[in-house]
């Protein structure tokens, strides 16, 4: 029970932080829309047949792209405040009281998850004025949320785990972006992946051991529709079924190693 | 069963030898000090009995419960305040007492009751709902002191808890501490490397230097083993001064510092005249009280703020980058 009030007060912490950042929540906003009209458009306009994605504009093919590179980024970064945490002594406090490691990194998690669900749903609001082929109904909202889900604490953990073995805020930085920049391009956001087998099969293997192409692949299956709403089988690409179960794996693996870097973490 | 026991407890980082074969037996109720200059292994010593860090050799319990075996248990009987501000400056006072009741188990009920009480202790009210980045340091210290005992902690660390803050800030902190200590029975203990602090507040102290602890007593005790009031004289001959001064009786201890005589003089009144005779020509001379300064003299030789003493700062240089 107290580690559940606990949890809950980790958690509390960090939205209470999050909502009185603006900066964080606007800065957020602006990166996914510049992907989408300057780079969507902008390619979008050198395409001539949008036969090779799937029958859609390119801006509308990297929308649930640019959803997960939203939450991929937002996410990863996140562990960026357990550097700052453990730099100034705010981190002692909580690592004092009576909770368990594993209740702490939950707590930490669930923040960060909550912080990239809000940021991300500004973009999901925003799609549904831009792009007409975005179809949301209750199911394909609930597909597309629970993926978003375990990707944020998959990627989450990833920060936390980075952030729980870097000294600086630089450091950290650093290593991020060698982290998340290959997952973001290898994750199909912004091409079908299938092409790759013939062209360059060690891309296709490389997306293929990244957990952001599975959520990629779900989402941009669930969320675009041809005529008649029906399913674009070209984005059909690994499977819901094999999306789920996969990322499903990457997402518990993670919280078991996080919840040992948190045990093993120095001050 | 003392509220602290340690037996042999030693911390390295690589080397160096942070904390040093020590043995501490704290009595409940009882304000225990440790007294020592930057990096002579305090806040390691909090930092282990508070289960932060894990202990090379020996062993330590807290409240009765072992810091290896039990760490879930010994920290639902703590409360720390920490040397660097831990309160978080992006929320409110209060919210920084209400999470920290809801983490350290306090019953969601009564939270509000304990978060009241609190800030009345520390007289923070009508300034609860006010972001901590727009407290003086002062003011934090207070929230921060008002946190660690908001879950009602048998025993509270406090590491170097007026450390940074203005003479006026100071008192009033000590103030705090000793209502606190008035009106319930807690356990209490503070690292410092203020004299006065020491002084005031605590029953025992522990004069800590390079790990170790070099005395140990209750400060009035600790003073008298210096041996009376201080006599320094600046004087002509220094060297025969001092071969005279030593055969004086009412002498206990004559240290020559910076071409300056400290004399440890007992009932300064009645010896002085015999003090100035034995010490030749006189350039000038002043009286002081003996504070804990002389008594960390006393034990360490050198001076607690004596920071350029090489072996000191190299001391201390490591212990700070092995901390970062």
């Amino acid at each position: 029970m107290s580690q559940l009030s606990g949890l809950y007060a980790i958690w509390l912490r960090e939205v209470k932080v999050f909502f009185r950042e603006y900066s964080r929540l606007i800065g957020s906003v602006l990166t996914p829309l510049l992907w989408l009209v300057v780079v969507g458009k902008g390619i979008g306009a050198s395409i001539e047949d949008d036969a090779s994605f799937g029958g859609v504009g390119y801006d509308t093919f990297i929308f649930p792209g640019i959803l997960c590179m939203t939450v991929l980024f937002q996410s990863v970064f996140y562990g960026l405040y357990i550097v700052w945490d453990r730099k100034i002594d705010f981190l002692k406090e909580v690592l004092a009281a009576p909770l368990h490691r594993s209740t702490i990194f939950l707590g930490k998690v669930l923040g960060g998850v909550t912080d990239s669900m809000v940021q991300v749903t500004i973009i999901v609001i925003l799609g549904y004025f831009i792009f007409p082929e975005v179809t949301y109904t209750v199911r394909s909202l609930t597909v597309v949320y629970l993926f978003m889900f375990l990707l944020a604490v998959t990627m989450t953990s990833i920060g936390l785990i980075i952030g729980s073995r870097m000294e600086s805020p630089e450091g950290f930085s650093l290593v991020v972006s060698l982290v998340v920049f290959p997952m973001y391009f290898l994750s199909g956001a912004l091409f079908l992946k299938r092409n790759l087998t013939s062209e360059a099969p060690y891309l296709y293997w490389a997306t293929v051991a990244n957990p952001v192409s599975y959520a990629v692949d779900a989402i941009r299956y669930t969320l675009l529709r041809g005529d008649g709403g029906r399913p674009i089988e070209a984005f059909n690409e690994f499977g819901l079924a094999l999306d789920f179960a996969v990322l499903g794996g990457f997402c518990l693996v993670l919280l078991v190693i996080g919840t040992w870097a948190f045990r093993t973490m120095r001050l | 069963m003392g509220a602290i026991e340690t037996h042999g407890l030693t911390k390295r980082f690589g080397e160096l030898v942070a904390v040093d074969n020590l043995n501490l037996d704290v009595a409940e109720g009882e304000i225990f000090g440790l007294l020592g200059p930057n990096g002579a292994g305090k806040t390691t010593t909090i930092s282990m009995l508070a289960t932060l860090l894990g202990l090379d050799s020996g062993r330590a319990s807290v409240a009765g419960y072992d810091v290896i075996d039990k760490p879930a248990k010994v920290r639902e009987q703590i409360g720390i305040v920490f040397q660097d501000p831990s309160s978080d400056d992006i929320l409110t006072g209060h919210e920084n007492l209400y999470l920290h009741g809801l983490m350290y188990g306090v019953p969601r009920a009564i939270i509000p009751q304990r978060v009241e009480e609190a800030l009345e202790l520390v007289q923070l009210k009508g300034r609860e709902d006010d972001l901590v980045r727009t407290y003086s340091g002062g003011m934090r210290r207070r929230l921060e002191l008002a946190r660690g005992l908001l879950h009602h902690p048998r025993i509270l660390f406090l590491d170097e808890p007026t450390l940074g803050l203005d003479p006026q800030t100071r008192q009033r902190i000590w103030a705090h501490i000793e209502s606190i200590v008035a009106e319930r029975k807690v356990t209490i203990i503070l690292t410092t490397h203020y004299m006065e602090e020491a002084d005031r507040l605590c029953d025992r102290l522990a004069i800590i230097d390079f790990g170790r602890i070099v005395a140990l007593d209750s400060p009035q005790t600790l003073k008298d083993t210096v041996g009376g009031d201080t006599v320094q004289l600046e004087v002509v001959n220094v060297e025969a001064a001092a071969t005279a001064l030593e055969n004086l009786e009412c002498v206990s201890r004559c240290e020559t510092r910076d071409g300056r005589l400290d004399v440890a003089v007992q009932d300064v009144a009645q010896n002085l005249p015999a003090v100035f005779t034995a010490a030749g020509e006189i350039a000038s001379f002043s009286v002081r009280n003996t504070t804990l300064d002389d008594v960390f003299l006393h034990y360490t030789g050198h001076d607690i703020r004596d920071e350029s003493a090489e072996g000191v700062a190299k001391h201390m240089h490591r212990v700070r980058s092995v901390n970062r």
